[in-house]
């Protein structure tokens, strides 16, 4: 998948679809596929909170920036 | 830092992608730990991860540190002889509850009596994960496992109290669902000098979930929204208001001689070089 400089990616080879991120997003950035995995349908609505990319149990999740703590 | 330079920094990149299966909690702990030792700003060449048997305890050999992979319920023997030879690293100890509070219970007790300075995370998912879900001394009391299809009888252990009245000195509760609050606590354990506990209440969606109709990740993460209350809000209610939740956030900090100090003074005072 390509990178968009700040804008969340999955690295679906690694995403196992268990639906956090999509479930807990506060501003329902994702939307689930068929097999569970989300897709970055809502961009624009991203706040960068950072708690998709903490939460996700697999590493899966990317801000392409800064996160926590800074 | 981005979740890729945290990797690169941090984990043994040809390891990844982890085991663990979908929706564990293991991956977002052992990614609160890593991210705590970076907010703690500890050195990576000195410190020391050491873990026992079980899901959970797999977690250092995905992390780029000095780690051992030790026997069940061993993780805090083993990482005590680090600590004693080489006081001057940072030791930090992953375990399960079946491998610190059942196999292990005997070792948690004594290393918090002797308040030795030692970080200590456990993977709380009330059960033994690795072996096919069998209870654990923390599994509540009712719930099921694969050894309690009628639910257990067993009360379970509320396991900072054990270790707060064992004489640790820094005691948390965290979960992963509260993954910024967790990232504090650990770090703040980080910094204590003295035996520093953070029980992380975790997600098994495998065997816990399944058994309990709680049937996944997501259902399993609601649920610790839904019952943790943070340590303020709950000085404010009562023992009635209070049932069926648990409480989140450092629940215990004490001042108190750490005992590989305790042990220096007494070899320089056996040698006769009283300080
Ligand atoms: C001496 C010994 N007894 C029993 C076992 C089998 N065993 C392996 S892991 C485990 C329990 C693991 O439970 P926990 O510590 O909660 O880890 P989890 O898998 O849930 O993360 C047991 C009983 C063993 N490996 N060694
Ligand atoms: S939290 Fe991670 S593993 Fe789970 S669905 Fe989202 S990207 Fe995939
Ligand atoms: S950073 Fe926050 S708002 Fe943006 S996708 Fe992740 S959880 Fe949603
Ligand atoms: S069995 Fe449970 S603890 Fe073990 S990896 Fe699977 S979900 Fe995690
Ligand atoms: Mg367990």
């Amino acid at each position: 998948m390509e990178k968009v400089p700040g804008i969340v990616t999955v690295n679906e080879k690694w995403c196992k679809g268990c639906g956090i991120c999509i479930a807990f997003c506060p501003a329902k950035v994702f939307t689930a596929r068929e097999d569970g995995k989300p897709v970055v349908t809502n961009p624009d609505a991203c706040t960068r909170c950072g708690l998709c990319e903490l939460r996700c149990p697999d590493f899966a999740i990317s801000l392409g920036g800064k996160s926590h703590g800074e | 830092m981005s979740v890729e330079e945290l990797l690169e920094r941090y984990t043994r990149r040809d390891k990844l992608p982890h085991i663990w299966c979908p929706g564990c909690g293991n991956g977002i702990i052992m990614g609160a730990v890593i991210r705590a030792l970076d907010q703690a700003g500890v050195d990576q060449k000195k410190t020391v991860i050491v873990s026992g048997i079980g899901c959970s305890s797999r977690a250092p050999g995905y992390m780029k540190f000095d780690t051992l992979h030790t026997t069940h319920g061993r993780a805090l023997a083993y990482a005590t002889g680090v600590k004693l030879a080489r006081p001057e690293l940072k030791v930090v100890v992953l375990t399960g509850d079946g491998d610190c509070a059942a196999i292990g219970g005997n070792h948690l007790i004594h290393a918090a009596r002797r308040n030795i300075d030692l970080t200590v995370v456990v993977f709380n998912n009330d059960i033994y994960g690795m072996t096919g879900g069998q209870y654990s001394p923390l599994t509540p009391q009712g719930s099921y496992a694969t050894t309690a299809p009628y639910g257990t009888v067993d009360r379970n252990f509320d396991l900072c109290e054990l270790v707060k009245a064992a004489g640790g000195t820094y005691v948390a509760r965290g979960t992963t669902y509260h993954t910024r609050m967790l990232i504090d606590l650990i770090s703040a354990g980080l910094g204590h000098k003295g035996f520093s506990f953070i029980e992380v209440v975790s997600q098994c969606p495998m065997y816990y979930g399944r058994k309990n109709k709680l049937t996944s990740a997501v259902a399993m993460l609601e649920w610790q929204k839904e019952h943790a209350v943070p340590v303020k809000a709950a000085a404010k209610l009562t023992p009635e208001q209070l049932k069926g939740k648990f409480v989140i956030g450092e629940l215990h900090r004490q001042e108190a001689p750490e005992y590989t100090e305790v042990y220096a003074n007494l070899v320089a005072r056996a040698r006769g070089e009283e300080k």
